[in-house]
């Protein structure tokens, strides 16, 4: 069978039908709605994927069902939007014309002030009204974690969520009325065909499948594979450079699999935070909470755990769990598999066990045993949507005895790569679990890092604080009801 | 909403007069993406774009410039530089000369911007930039403060010096005295919409720029300047801001320059918007400060004299870095009273950018020094914080003298403090922490309630000055324009509730209309929380002119006594008769009555002598307090705001819905600044936290988890403030100060509240676990 090739991105803004054969492979969605097509509503704050003010929903069919999900337009690669619904602040209205119930509340509750951030919170909500239509506080928050405004201080944002439902019932929604109509179109712009445009120097690919895809990579090795683009859309917003050809894989169903089999969970390499976290959680209940932790809404929407590994990052938040918990990654190229410690896979800073034409296709991840001790913390200077200046993951098994039978713990931003802290480890097992052992484990600490001072935080913090999660493990694993975290939850 | 609306004329009383929470005028436009920022103005035809391109270096002679490879990339017309500017290459605003357009000869930070592609896409000319090949002799820079000396360092403007009574003799001859140092980390104002001009050519010498600023005159007279042309040849326009905070008072001026010259070299429109990194990188920032403190006091905790030496990094060249740290010592009292105090200010150099204007201008910078020292007074005396602020507070008859030796008439903190003490619950949540903190090794609460006052007026007194201009058209429509701008403080609607309140017409009649030059001339910055006192006064005395003429008019028309022409809503009563407002305005007309009037206005009893150090700087003075409550993670030095109550005023509000928004926002802000906005550069002169990603403004899940926020409504203004009413723009910011306290309050519970935390800001994480660690080995060299 020939494979199908066609020469332009088809997809369905607002109410239009749009076909484009002239895509840049690093253009991006926010310059094509504001320069292209004059649709201004989305603006640019940052161009980084942090602010939120470039909002926009796109819809994807998924098993067959119609779903939207917030993401950063300004990271966003144009061509990545093959068979999928944009929808912008001007698309959105209510019932009769006038404001949608989202609108109408945020101007109600006094929740818009020099405004330029709006559209992006309004396309926020939006997103979570059509999941949630009574969300809680904590929802609301959760769902502007990617959603800056330096005006209002929030509050009257958060009131104006909580009301929404109060100004007309998801059901009488516009998007919702049009679902059925917008699945069948998107239906028909499915033709299972690769996508090819441009050449030379500007060349994007959207592979036709996984097949497809390592057969293209073996012809291109340089390539950039771009998933989530959460990472490498910076590449091009800050650093302008050259990625062409572009091979997107975001696209690829094949690669959403999250599946659970011999206690071990396999998560395919274009699966997305968002989507992975509800299987994470419940497979491994302390992951869960640290999805949260990534980006805000609209990264975790995009970016991919594939990517969070392949990009090799040093504070990279999944790694280190990951490593922890002994996954094991599947690496791809051409028709030959292989599978490795993902441990292994981090070789020095900017260097990972990764050779031309090969790609990560998933990643599995062992469940712990029944009574194994696991957590993951994150440190940050601000608690949500930052990256990490420390991150401790930690996988300690005790037997009947009370000492210690394994310990596997890696940390984030402390060395040049996602790395284990084996003297540490050594320093524990053997031992009886108690905070004699731990404190006692401590000075190991030295042997395994040399962290550094930048920007996020001293050395000397990193250092303090990478031990002190320890003894936080410690304490959590004692079922102490004294508190050891602060938490947004509110005190009784 | 495009109908024409028929007014009610049985109405009794209109729609959006004073004192009621009239929306912003734009939110409608704002949630729909249908308000229109610069960039969202249709763009010319032959549209060029700019892009600067920065320094390398932080210091350095320019030894040889290539821009060869600029020049030749692809789509660029033209690349400029300082050599360039038809008149002169100066965009000082307080006429320093210290500050070039584009730097030549030498740069003075990393990041300063050395020439500016002009290319036919924003893309292509930020491509360009890239290649430009500059050979620099690195000279030896400073970056920090506290590297250099600041007591006799290098300058960048005048130091202040203000004194009352011996200090020190004073503090000499206390019972008891100490003294510290604390640092207080500077702030970028991250508005949303960063800064960008557009510059389309006329003719002439003409020019119109479309500038996201806060100061269209003084863009205008930089214009000018730079183009070595009149000032009547540039017209200076901004309907909105996405956010300025101070950011752009003077911030905007060098790209509205280059945008101008370009666009008058070329004969085509140019726009530049710098992406985010550059102009966090390239344009100025809130001063740090590093304060120095003596205190004398005795064992009541009564403060008896201090001293102060306020060093701030200025960056390379004054700014407004001058009135800036004036303004820190006007507030090195916030609202306490000093019987004896002398405060220094240090205007430093250093090689970073030129910090600038920020909510507060130095006001927020002096107030924190003032509650240090109270903070180590109350660890000396073993006493609560709350107690040495009280004992300590301002007279209202006796007592009430500034260090700038005006009397505080208008004095009601104790008011305001007194009512949040108890609505805050602060005393029984005090002993409920103690009772926690007992119990809970890792987790400490902690807790505070601070006061403010800050005063409102410019000290530069020339610019407490104000015009507006009225228009009323023939269908009763009415057109308002006045010198203020529009940043999302809510000002516009503000002045049209005043000027509807004037004529006794809904709001929805009165059109607001962008601020422009070419209108209302010489205007003062929309700045120093002055928009509304001033520009308000200014529309108020413009309407009533017209007013004054409508009824001068009726009451020849109708033969009546003037007392007998009484304005209702939308109608006017005449004798016993009531006309539609719009109907007499039409007869007005026909009879030629000039139906258009400008308004002006400048503030009374202002006066402020520099270089003696006494005066009447502040109009009147705006107060408010907050208590907040944290929890620290002993471990990590994470927190949580657990709860903030606040009570602030603003006189007789002119809009209660707009005004509770700029508390919160302001508080919301002035917490970003003091815990997780952290400006950091590295030993290459760097800036290291340019984007969002790198630094850290609040979030939505950042604020307090409980935030009761109350606007007081028994105040009004002692003085003839527009509607009795209070600036509001900037006061609330410095609320926040409450968290600091508190997260030092948590801290020093490690070590039974013995030992002064000295939490510097931002209070990060970080620094609250080395505050902890600090804590923990005082604890064990005790005992």
């Amino acid at each position: 069978m020939t494979l199908a090739i066609r020469s332009e991105v088809r997809f369905l803004l607002n109410g239009e039908r749009v076909a484009l054969s002239d895509i840049r492979p690093d253009e991006m969605l926010l310059d094509y709605l504001r320069l292209r097509r004059n649709l201004r509503g989305s603006k640019e704050g940052c161009a980084e994927g942090d602010c939120g003010a470039c909002t926009v929903l796109v819809g994807r069919l998924s098993d067959g069902g119609l779903v939207y999900e917030s993401v950063n337009a300004c990271i966003r690669f144009l061509g990545s939007l093959d068979g999928c619904h944009l929808v912008t602040i001007e698309h959105l209205r209510g019932t009769e014309g006038g404001l949608h119930p989202v609108q109408q509340a945020m101007v109600d509750f006094h929740g818009s002030q020099c405004g330029f951030c709006t559209p992006g919170f309004v396309m926020s909500l939006y997103a979570l009204w059509m999941r949630d239509a009574d969300p809680s506080e904590a929802a609301i928050e959760k769902a502007l974690q990617g959603n800056l405004c330096r005006c209002t201080g929030y509050d009257a944002i958060v009131k104006a969520a909580g009301a929404i439902s109060s100004y007309g019932q998801s059901a009488n929604d516009p998007l919702r009325v049009e679902r059925a109509e917008v699945t069948e179109r998107l239906r028909t712009l499915q033709d299972g065909a690769r996508v090819e445009i441009g050449s030379g120097t500007a060349r994007l690919i959207l592979p036709a499948s996984v097949d497809d895809v390592a057969d293209i990579l073996l012809a291109e090795p340089k390539a950039t594979i771009v998933a989530g683009a959460t990472d490498v859309g910076l590449w091009v917003t800050k650093f302008m450079r050259d990625i062409s050809p572009v091979v997107f894989i975001g696209h690829l169903s094949e690669l959403k699999g999250v599946t659970q089999a011999d206690g071990v969970l396999t998560i395919g390499a274009g699966v997305t935070y968002s989507d992975a976290q509800a299987a994470l959680a419940e497979a491994i209940p302390a992951f869960g909470p640290l999805i949260d932790r990534i980006g805000g809404a609209q990264v975790r929407n995009m970016g991919t755990i594939g990517g969070n590994i392949a990009n090799g990052s040093p504070i990279g938040d999944t790694p280190p769990p990951l490593i922890a918990l002994g996954a094991t990654l599947t690496l791809r190229r051409g028709a030959e598999r292989r599978t490795i410690l993902l441990e292994d896979y981090f070789i020095a800073y900017g260097k990972q066990d990764r050779r031309p034409g090969e790609f990560v296709e998933a990643v599995h991840v062992p469940v712990p045993a029944k009574g194994a001790h696991f957590a993951v913390h994150k440190i940050t200077k601000r608690r949500d949507e930052d990256i990490t200046a420390a991150l401790g993951a930690f996988h300690v098994v005790v037997g009947a005895d009370g000492t210690v039978t394994s310990a596997t713990i890696a940390y984030g931003g402390m060395a040049a790569t996602p790395k284990r802290a084996r003297a540490v480890e050594a320093a524990l097992v053997g031992r009886p679990w108690s905070m004699e052992t731990v404190e006692a484990a401590l000075p190991a600490y030295q042997t395994d890092f040399t962290p550094l001072s930048d920007m996020r935080a001293s050395a000397e913090y990193r250092m303090t604080v990478a031990k002190n999660l320890l003894r936080r493990f410690y304490l959590e694993t004692t079922g102490t009801r004294k508190p050891i975290m602060v938490t947004r939850e509110r005190a009784a | 909403m495009n109908s024409r609306p028929t007014p009610n004329f049985k109405a009794e009383k209109i729609v959006g007069g004073v004192a009621t929470d009239q929306r912003h005028d734009s939110a409608h436009k704002h949630v729909t993406g249908t308000a229109i920022y610069i960039d969202d103005m249709p763009e010319p035809a032959g549209l060029l774009h700019g892009c600067l391109g920065l320094s390398a270096v932080a210091h350095g002679d320019i030894l040889s410039m290539d821009l060869s490879a600029v020049s030749a990339a692809p789509g660029v017309v033209d690349v400029l530089t300082g050599a360039d500017m038809p008149g002169s290459n100066d965009i000082s605003p307080t006429g320093r000369h210290d500050e070039p357009v584009l730097a030549t000869g030498k740069v003075q930070f990393h990041g300063q911007p050395v020439f500016a592609v002009i290319a036919e896409t924003r893309e292509a000319a930020r491509r360009a930039c890239r290649l430009a090949k500059i050979n620099f002799a690195e000279l030896p820079f400073v970056t920090d403060v506290g590297e250099t000396d600041r007591f006799n360092g290098k300058l960048v403007t005048p130091p202040l010096t203000l004194k009352r009574g011996d200090a020190a003799a004073a503090i000499a001859a206390a019972p008891r005295r100490l003294s510290g140092q604390m640092r207080i980390g500077g702030q970028d104002h991250f508005y949303l919409e960063g800064q960008i001009a557009l510059a389309i050519p006329g003719e002439d010498s003409d020019v119109t720029v479309y500038s996201s600023t806060q100061h269209p005159s003084e863009v205008q007279h930089m214009v000018a300047h730079v183009l070595g042309v009149p000032s009547h040849a540039v017209t200076v326009e901004i309907r909105r801001m996405g956010g300025g905070f101070g950011g752009k008072e003077t911030q905007g001026n060098q790209f509205a320059a280059i945008a101008a010259v370009a666009a008058k070299k070329l004969g085509r429109a140019v726009k530049i918007r710098p992406d985010r990194d550059d102009d966090m990188v390239a344009t100025g920032k809130r001063h740090d400060f590093l304060v120095d403190y003596e205190v004398g006091f005795d064992d009541d905790g009564n403060i008896l004299g201090v001293d102060f030496h306020y060093a701030a990094r200025c960056g390379f060249s004054s700014d407004l870095s001058g009135p800036v740290t004036d303004r820190a010592l006007f507030h090195c009292d916030n609202a306490y009273f000093w019987p004896a105090v002398k405060a220094v200010s240090a205007p430093l150099y250093t090689n970073t950018v030129s910090n600038t204007a920020f909510r507060g201008f130095g006001g927020p910078q002096g107030m924190v020094g003032a509650e240090r020292v109270i903070d180590e007074v109350a660890f000396a005396t073993g006493k609560d914080p709350l107690d040495i602020r009280k004992i300590n507070f301002y007279g209202t008859t006796d007592r009430n003298v500034t260090p700038y030796h005006q009397t505080v008439e208008d004095n009601i903190v104790q008011r305001i403090v007194s009512e949040l003490e108890v609505s805050s619950n602060y005393h029984r949540r005090r002993r409920e922490i103690a009772a926690f903190n007992a119990n809970s090794d890792i987790i400490k609460r902690g807790i505070a309630l601070t006061p403010v006052k800050f005063g409102i007026s410019f000290t530069a007194t020339h610019f407490n000055q104000a015009g507006a201009l009225v228009h009323v058209y023939t269908d009763g429509s009415v057109h308002l324009n006045h010198g203020g701008t529009e940043m999302g403080q809510g000002l516009y609607v503000k002045i049209a509730q005043i000027v509807a309140e004037e004529f006794q017409i809904d709001i929805e009649h009165v059109k607001i209309t962008a601020t422009t030059t070419g209108k209302v001339p010489n205007t003062s910055a929309t700045a120093a929380s002055s928009g509304a006192d001033l520009n308000g006064m200014a529309a108020q005395v413009a309407a009533r002119q017209i007013k004054e003429r409508l009824c001068d008019f009726a009451a020849e028309k109708y033969g009546l006594p003037k007392e007998q022409i009484l304005f209702l809503p939308n109608r006017v009563r005449v004798g016993n008769q009531e006309i539609p407002f719009a109907d007499l305005v039409k007869q007005a007309y026909m009879a030629r009555v000039q139906l258009s009037a400008t308004g002006f206005y400048k503030t009374p009893k202002v006066r402020w002598d520099r270089d003696k150090g006494e005066g009447h700087p502040f109009y009147y003075f705006a107060y408010g307090a907050s208590c907040s409550e944290v929890s620290i993670d002993t471990l990590t030095g994470e927190y949580m705001v657990e709860r903030t109550d606040i009570l602030h005023e603003t006189g007789r509000s002119l809009n209660r819905a707009i005004d509770l928004g700029q508390i919160e926002g302001g508080f919301i802000q002035g917490m970003g600044w003091l815990t997780t906005e952290e400006l950091v550069w590295d030993d290459k002169g760097r800036l290291r936290t340019h984007a969002p990603s790198t630094y850290k403004i609040p979030l939505a899940s950042d604020r307090p988890k409980i935030f009761n926020v109350t606007l007081a409504d028994w105040p009004e203004n002692r003085e003839a403030s527009v509607h009795r009413s209070k600036a509001v723009g900037e006061p609330p910011f410095m609320l926040a100060m409450s968290v600091l306290h508190a997260l030092s309050d948590a801290v020093a519970s490690v070590a039974e509240h013995r030992v002064c935390p000295r939490l510097d800001a931002p209070a990060t994480p970080e620094r609250v676990l080395m505050a902890v660690e600090r804590m923990r080995k005082a604890r064990s060299t005790d005992g």
